[in-house]
């Protein structure tokens, strides 16, 4: 018997379980499914480390996190989208301290903020340093309270069920027996994350290939922004694992070999002991990243066995300091690194951390196909324009994710049962599966070969900086790709927790993410937030003040569209770090040096 | 060349093996491996069958549990060098049903995590325009080290009350319990302890605090559980002497 429910969500992190209590409180009679491909917990938001940010300081105000979030994505968010996200990341934030939330609080036990990269005021929560763990404990645990929410824990979708212009379900395999089943639905929201693992060199765990994106692209979806991937400036080497941004807020360095700090070189204003906001190590991740690659070209990184790097220098900070606000950094060093940060100097390099595109989605996070809505960073709103900043992608899933399960459980309460249709192409699914992946044998290609000649590609081309003729390569090599991916050989055969199976689907999908931010990236020919030609140095507003639509068209090519950004109330206007902005004389406290507030 | 290490990595596949079996893999040794790029570098490069689960490589994520050289251990924060020449024995979390090669069943776990209510109980909900509750870092330290469970399951492996008793609520659950018994905001002790003062809970544990020694994010669930222990016995102390709701 088919399983069918109201929603089905796809994804169990932080943006499909804020989506999921928000159905079950807008409507408990709506049954809600939570498909998911690893327990809950286990998603990718446990990752997050440095907080969430939403205006609550007495000297903040929404437009200044507004105006900080515009010109941090270079003004291809679109205003409307970051009005709304603004006003109700810190309702948000705060009914996650309601639910339990260990935000890390003042001495007189209200909730502490710290300052973060590119935000000119301090608003960003946090749980020390280990605010994504937190805020998905705490969201799982209270989902758990919620009977009309039923999880199906370890199951990978393979498809949208769309019939009569509507998705209306997924295909899912359940991992641990090998079944294939169709989950109905009246509506489907995507939250599947991201899609690092794309590219060799990430933060990002192994979970995060895509699949949300493949799933509605090949469903007919179109994906935005997909040129627009985050590197963020300081990953350790070889395995990528992230050293938050709050290392550098609560006023570490970064360094070059000769023990300078660079930064003073890259439009980022000039060294202060102290950090002082919006300016040298708190300016935004696109530049900090671009700016590691000039240094790189001036010889004056350091060589390690694992590419070449800068030292972030957190020694001055002091034990204590450490310990308090940033212990994970400590923990991660010493058990990854072999290093204590407390005496040495951490090496760091810029790493593949996010990705600003995703599914097109609109403010409510539905998108152009019925009945399929998306959240979090599977989805692009837009909100983080052409560059996130940092501690805006908690709070986007809390905002967007409610968002969506809104949406989705009005149209769950009001919409006609399903179209006839979804039998047969369960049925037509399954034979897809057999003949591609489960029954296939004989195939030549591997699987890992395959994939790393993917990560490469795209690190080459599709890296800090950019250029037409390696991306028009690019697009060309993995077209081949998809080509050997048809000759790939699965040795399992086994019905029983079949992880080859699912790195099989799961490449499949990274192959057609891939395509998408290559093609997408040849096509955008200027230089805005964290896509960089050298071949269009300049910002072009005339030409490109406009997120990419890419669409699959027939088999294995695909269309782009542009679609103007939306302004509300900040023109576009010069990006400005290091000074203080000319559109804000009012704000005398721009610039100012951080005093030491908070306490976790 | 670089130096090998030797895996030896117990296989169950359920339609070709009734007892689990050990087959045996030479990876690379480099001295940033843990154990999980060995694993991976199996998948990748010499087994595409081997089944175990992974995700974030950092720590956090509690997915890869499982027994290195027979003690309880997350593979992306166990490092293969520590057990050179090797061999390096991989074998599932005790303690669980096996699915399949080093994939354990959490079925039971998942089952015992929500009797514990692991949520903030109100008798009224704060209304959000009153703002957050207050809550001192004292007041935090007092349940802090309990949140920071990742739910990895090494603490049931390692628990011999647990393998003898599968009714037993076990470490992580009642750290749990714990966590929000001593949050500020929370009101829901009472009904916690009514679930955990049944047989199979707290008094199963015997304080032998094999849990605590082999948790990787230093929580402390013996601790947890000798002193919910105490506060249960305190409690039917009380409830014998005094009438109810003094």
């Amino acid at each position: 018997m088919t399983p069918s429910h109201d929603v089905v969500l796809v994804g169990g992190g932080g943006a499909g379980l804020r989506a999921a209590i928000a159905i079950a409180e807008t409507n408990p009679r709506l049954s809600v499914a939570v498909v998911s491909k690893v327990y809950p917990m286990r998603s990718h938001t446990v990752s997050a480390e440095g907080g969430a940010a939403g205006a609550i300081a007495a000297d903040d105000s929404l437009d200044e996190h507004a105006y900080d979030t515009i010109s941090g994505g270079d003004w291809l968010c679109d205003q409307d989208a970051v009005e709304a996200f603004v006003r109700e990341a810190p309702e948000e934030l705060l009914r996650l301290e309601h639910w339990g939330c260990p935000w890390s609080r003042q001495p007189d036990g209200h909730i502490a903020v710290r300052p973060f990269g590119g935000m000119k005021k301090m608003r960003t929560w946090f749980a020390a340093d280990k605010t994504g763990f937190h805020m998905l404990h705490t969201l799982f645990q209270t989902s758990l309270k919620y009977t009309s929410v039923v999880r199906y824990d370890e199951w990978f979708v393979t498809k949208l069920l769309v019939d009569d212009g509507r998705v209306q379900g997924v295909v899912a395999l359940e991992l641990m027996s090998g079944r294939v089943e169709a989950i109905t639905a009246r509506a489907v929201i995507l939250c599947t994350g991201g899609c690092g693992r794309v590219f060799p060199f990430t933060t990002n765990a192994s979970i995060k290939t895509g699949d949300g994106m493949g799933l509605a692209y090949r469903a007919g979806a179109p994906l935005k922004d997909m040129e627009f991937v985050q590197y963020h400036p300081t990953g350790l080497p070889f395995t990528g694992i992230l050293i938050t941004e709050a290392a550098r807020a609560e006023g570490g360095y970064l360094l070059n070999k000769d023990g300078y700090r660079y930064l003073q070189d890259y439009h980022l204003g000039k060294p202060q002991p102290k950090p002082v906001l919006r300016t040298m190590e708190l300016g935004p991740r696109d530049r900090l990243s671009q700016a590691f690659m000039k240094e790189l070209e001036k010889g004056r990184t350091i060589e390690t066995p694992y590419g070449h790097v800068v030292h972030l220098d957190l020694r001055h900070l002091g034990r204590k300091a450490i310990d308090a606000k940033i212990p994970f950094v400590r923990e991660l060093c010493q058990k990854y690194q072999n290093l204590d940060p407390v005496k040495d100097l951490i090496p760091v390099r810029p790493v593949v951390h996010y990705m600003m595109g995703g599914v097109h989605t609109d403010i409510d996070g539905a998108t152009p196909l019925p009945g399929l809505y998306a959240a979090g960073e599977v989805a692009c709103v837009s909100i983080n324009g052409a560059n996130r900043l940092g501690s805006n992608s908690l709070p986007e899933l809390l905002v967007f994710g409610a968002r969506a399960g809104r949406a989705a459980a009005e149209q769950a309460s009001r919409d006609a049962p399903m179209g006839a249709h979804v039998a047969a192409q369960l049925h037509d699914e399954r034979q897809r599966l057999e003949r591609d992946v489960f029954g296939k044998t004989g195939g030549r290609e591997r699987l890992a070969d395959i994939r790393d000649h993917m990560q490469k590609t795209l690190e080459e081309s599709a890296g800090i900086y950019r250029d037409g003729g390696k991306l028009a390569w690019a697009v060309g090599r993995l077209r081949e790709l998809q080509d050997r991916m048809r000759d790939v050989s699965v040795e399992d055969h086994s019905r029983t927790f079949n992880t080859e199976r699912v790195a099989a689907l799961e490449l499949a999908c990274m192959l057609d993410v891939a395509e998408a931010i290559a093609q997408s990236a040849l096509r955008r020919e200027e230089s805005r937030g964290a896509h960089q030609r050298t071949d269009f140095p300049a910002r072009d507003d005339h030409r490109f003040l406009a997120h990419s639509l890419i669409y699959r068209a027939s088999e294995g090519s695909a269309r782009i569209e542009y679609l103007p950004v939306r302004i509300t109330r900040w023109p576009p206007a010069e990006r400005v770090y290091g000074e203080v902005p000319p559109h804000d004389e009012t704000d005398k406290a721009a610039g100012r040096t951080i005093s030491a507030g908070a306490r976790v | 060349m670089t130096k090998q290490i030797k895996l030896q990595v117990a296989r169950y596949r359920p339609e070709q093996e009734s007892e689990p079996v050990f087959d045996e893999y030479e990876v690379p040794c480099h001295s940033d491996w843990v154990v999980l790029d060995g694993l991976n570098h199996v998948k990748d490069r010499l087994d595409g069958t081997l089944s175990y689960r992974s995700s974030c490589r950092m720590g956090i994520c509690g997915s890869c549990g499982m027994t290195v050289n027979g003690e309880p251990k997350l593979a992306c924060a166990t490092f293969l060098d520590e057990y050179a020449p090797g061999p390096v024995r991989v074998e599932p979390l005790r303690n669980f049903p096996v699915i399949r090669d080093l994939v354990v069943d959490l079925g039971d776990f998942m089952q015992k995590l929500v009797r514990v209510k692991p949520w903030i109980v109100r008798s009224v909900e704060r209304p959000l325009a009153d703002g957050e509750f207050l809550q001192s870092p004292e007041e935090m330290d007092e349940y802090k080290q309990f949140s920071m469970c990742i739910n990895c399951m090494l603490c049931y492996a390692a628990c011999p009350i647990y393998g003898l008793d599968p009714k037993f609520i076990g470490p992580a659950a009642i750290a749990l319990a714990q966590r929000y018994n001593l949050d500020s905001r929370d009101e829901g002790a009472s009904e916690r302890l009514e679930i955990l003062s049944e047989h199979e809970g707290i008094w199963g544990c015997t304080f032998v605090g094999e849990c605590t020694k082999v948790c990787p994010k230093n929580v402390n669930p013996a601790g947890a559980i000798q002193r919910y222990k105490l506060n249960a016995a305190l409690e039917s102390v009380k409830s014998f002497f005094l009438p109810r709701g003094a």
